[in-house]
């Protein structure tokens, strides 16, 4: 074994034009085996065109493309045979029921019955499909549509698996089998792609890409993105969220307030020294609060200081 | 003032009740909403969360139990409540072909907007979804946020006083759905009560209570706060490693450890008891050789919360 294992993907500066216009430009970017790659960003960031590009239905005008060293512009046949692409709408058949898609997936991948009969049952289990095996694909709920388009689309075992958006629609215990299945993966060493507009799904990512008009922005762990968040967080629980807010929005120091649920989210320069300023301003405005206490910045929060402050330039 | 306990009531639900033949799709559902509060409906797909919407949108008779909107019975008046409700679903029903102004005159003709009040609500949601200038672009062409604003947009040509929200953001950007509540929140400040239904939990932090809804019936209302320091049994670790699919693993037969969910890159551990069971964790992993970076207890996320008291069984069966 080389020290440095050949990475999954290995995109150079690709460029992917639609008359014209710059879906994706000068993207480069590396995974290794058993990373879980997380491409974020707003509508029409690009998002889409990458994972089409990366699954070799698409070829780049420039830069190249490597899965597992494999050419994906010249040998676009080979590198599909190694990759899974889950688009958006996968494309279930609504009128056959569970089983009979996965056949038909399972064939069209060339899949033995034993491989398949075998994957499937575990792939079903991890989901909790089980006990849907003879329902229609139709009948099935937005979540369950989900479960079994990635249990269609891992029925070859794939090295690379690319998801658009897996799990818009799907309720939280559901989104967790659903990465369950995806964190076993990991430990075979596929490597794992995804584009997605929620945190949910961002936070659970190894490294993210913060793509805008088709550039890569930023690229890191979410840990050390949160790091680059300009400023730091103050959470204030009260019941009078919008006197609070009005009490502390255009003080010093202070560079944002959100109403939240439970309170406001305000953004200061200086968590500590801030603290206690807001805690006094509200004490003196007669707003009632519970506490004030410094949160870690969420890669939502993160997302919108960074792409602002981007758009502001 | 935004005090939602000082609001009037806008919507009681008492003991809700709808059956389709066997399936009891809302089961005794009871709760209140006040004059500019946000409420979130959260639960799993199937629980009866969009039933229990079109009950009170007056749009399904309930089989027993009584809902009053905007002092109205849903049951007794449904053309009435309809008047004073807005709604907006995660499809938008906007019509691609028309313009922005011509969607918005549209709808506010179906809730019978007319004359110098119609053009007034015209500017006004043209100016809320900030598409000033592109009155007559055709909604085709814009992109999911700004649809999403003009449905709403669109949700409100009435004034409703109060603005039911079906899974208004799904595949929207996080910018766009930061601008969207804003908007809600703005809505919230005139007095608009809301009710929105959400799969995500960063989404339901902006709401001031939660109903959390699982196979037909209400399992817990409360402030986001609330039900992260209460509704939760045990504690939770959080364990970081370099191999978080091995340690899932490896965790996943300890006793102790009531449930384990992969969660960034780090694992959540539900235990009864933080400070005693860390000891059954870190020996789990020295007898498999695993190394981890970080055990440590930490508050509950709202997702803890939705996973614990919803559980596998209740999003598997709620299905069937």
């Amino acid at each position: 074994m080389n020290d440095a294992p050949k990475p999954s993907i290995e995109a150079r500066n690709v460029t992917k034009r639609f008359g014209g216009v710059a879906a994706v430009e000068g993207l480069s970017v590396a995974c290794a085996p058993g990373e879980v790659f997380g491409f974020v960003g707003p509508d029409g960031a690009g998002k889409t065109t990458i994972m089409r590009l990366l699954a070799a239905v698409m070829r780049p005008d420039e830069g190249s493309i490597a899965i597992e060293g494999l050419d994906a512009v010249a040998d676009p046949e080979r590198v599909r045979s190694r990759v899974s692409y889950m688009p958006q709408r996968f494309g279930l058949y609504e009128d056959l029921t569970v089983d009979e898609n996965i056949e038909f997936f399972a064939e069209l991948f060339g899949i033995s019955r034993r491989e398949r009969d075998e994957r499937a049952e575990r792939l079903l289990a991890a989901s909790g499909m089980t006990p849907f095996r003879k329902r229609r694909a139709g009948q099935l709920s937005g979540g369950m549509k989900q479960k079994l388009g990635l249990t269609c689309s891992l029925i070859h075992t794939p090295r690379v698996l690319l998801l658009d958006e897996p799990t818009a629609g799907v309720d939280p215990v559901s989104r967790r089998d659903f990465w369950r299945i995806l964190y076993g993966l990991r430990g075979e060493g596929v490597a794992i792609v995804v584009a997605t507009s929620y945190l949910d799904e961002a936070e659970r990512c190894t490294r993210l890409g913060l793509l805008r008009d088709g550039r890569m922005l930023y690229c890191d762990t979410p840990a050390r993105l949160k790091t680059l968040m300009p400023g730091e967080i103050l959470a204030i629980a009260s019941r009078e969220a919008r006197r609070a807010r009005d009490v502390v929005a255009e003080r010093d120091g202070v560079k944002g307030a959100i109403l939240m649920g439970d309170g406001v989210h305000v953004v200061v320069d200086d968590a500590a020294r801030r603290a206690k300023e807001l805690e006094a301003a509200l004490t003196r405005g007669h707003v009632e609060f519970d506490e004030i206490e410094r949160i870690a910045p969420s890669i939502e929060d993160l997302f919108v200081a960074l792409l602002t402050g981007e758009k502001a330039r | 003032m935004n005090d939602a306990s000082a609001g009037e009531i806008r919507i009681v639900a008492d003991r809700l009740v709808k059956r389709f033949g066997d399936f009891v799709a809302v089961n005794e559902v009871s709760f209140e909403a006040r004059r500019g509060e946000i409420i979130g409906f959260l639960g799993p797909n199937g629980a009866g969360k969009s039933t229990t919407i079109r009950i009170l949108c007056g749009l399904l008779r309930p089989t027993s139990g009584k809902a009053e909107v905007a002092g109205l019975d849903v049951a007794r008046y449904p053309e009435r409540v309809r008047e004073n409700i807005g709604y907006m679903s995660q499809k938008f029903s906007l019509y691609n072909d028309l313009s922005v102004r011509e969607n918005l005159r549209f709808f506010g003709g179906v809730y019978g907007v007319k004359g110098e009040r119609l053009s007034k609500r015209l500017d006004f949601a043209v100016d809320m979804a900030g598409l000033k200038g592109r009155e007559d672009a055709l909604v085709a062409d814009l992109s999911g946020g700004w649809k999403q604003r003009l449905a709403l947009g669109a949700a409100v040509m009435h004034e409703p006083a109060i603005l039911f929200l079906d899974e208004p953001t799904s595949g929207v950007d996080p910018e766009s759905r930061r601008r969207f509540w804003h908007l809600i929140y703005a809505l919230a400040g005139e007095g608009v009560c809301v009710v929105i239904t959400t799969h995500y939990m960063d989404e339901a932090e902006y709401c001031n209570r939660i109903a959390l809804i699982n196979g037909g019936r209400l399992i817990a209302l409360g402030s986001p706060g609330e039900l992260k320091r209460s509704a939760i049994r045990g504690e939770i670790l959080l364990v970081e490693g370099d191999d978080p699919g091995a340690i899932l693993e490896a965790l996943e037969g300890v006793p102790a450890a009531r449930d384990v969910a992969p969660f960034g890159s780090s694992l959540h551990i539900v235990v009864d008891d933080a400070a005693r069971d860390v000891a059954a964790i870190e020996a789990r992993l020295k007898e498999r050789g695993l190394s981890w970076s970080k055990i440590e207890p930490i508050k509950p996320t709202l997702e803890d919360v939705f996973v614990q008291l919803v559980g596998g069984d209740g999003a598997r069966g709620a299905a069937q």
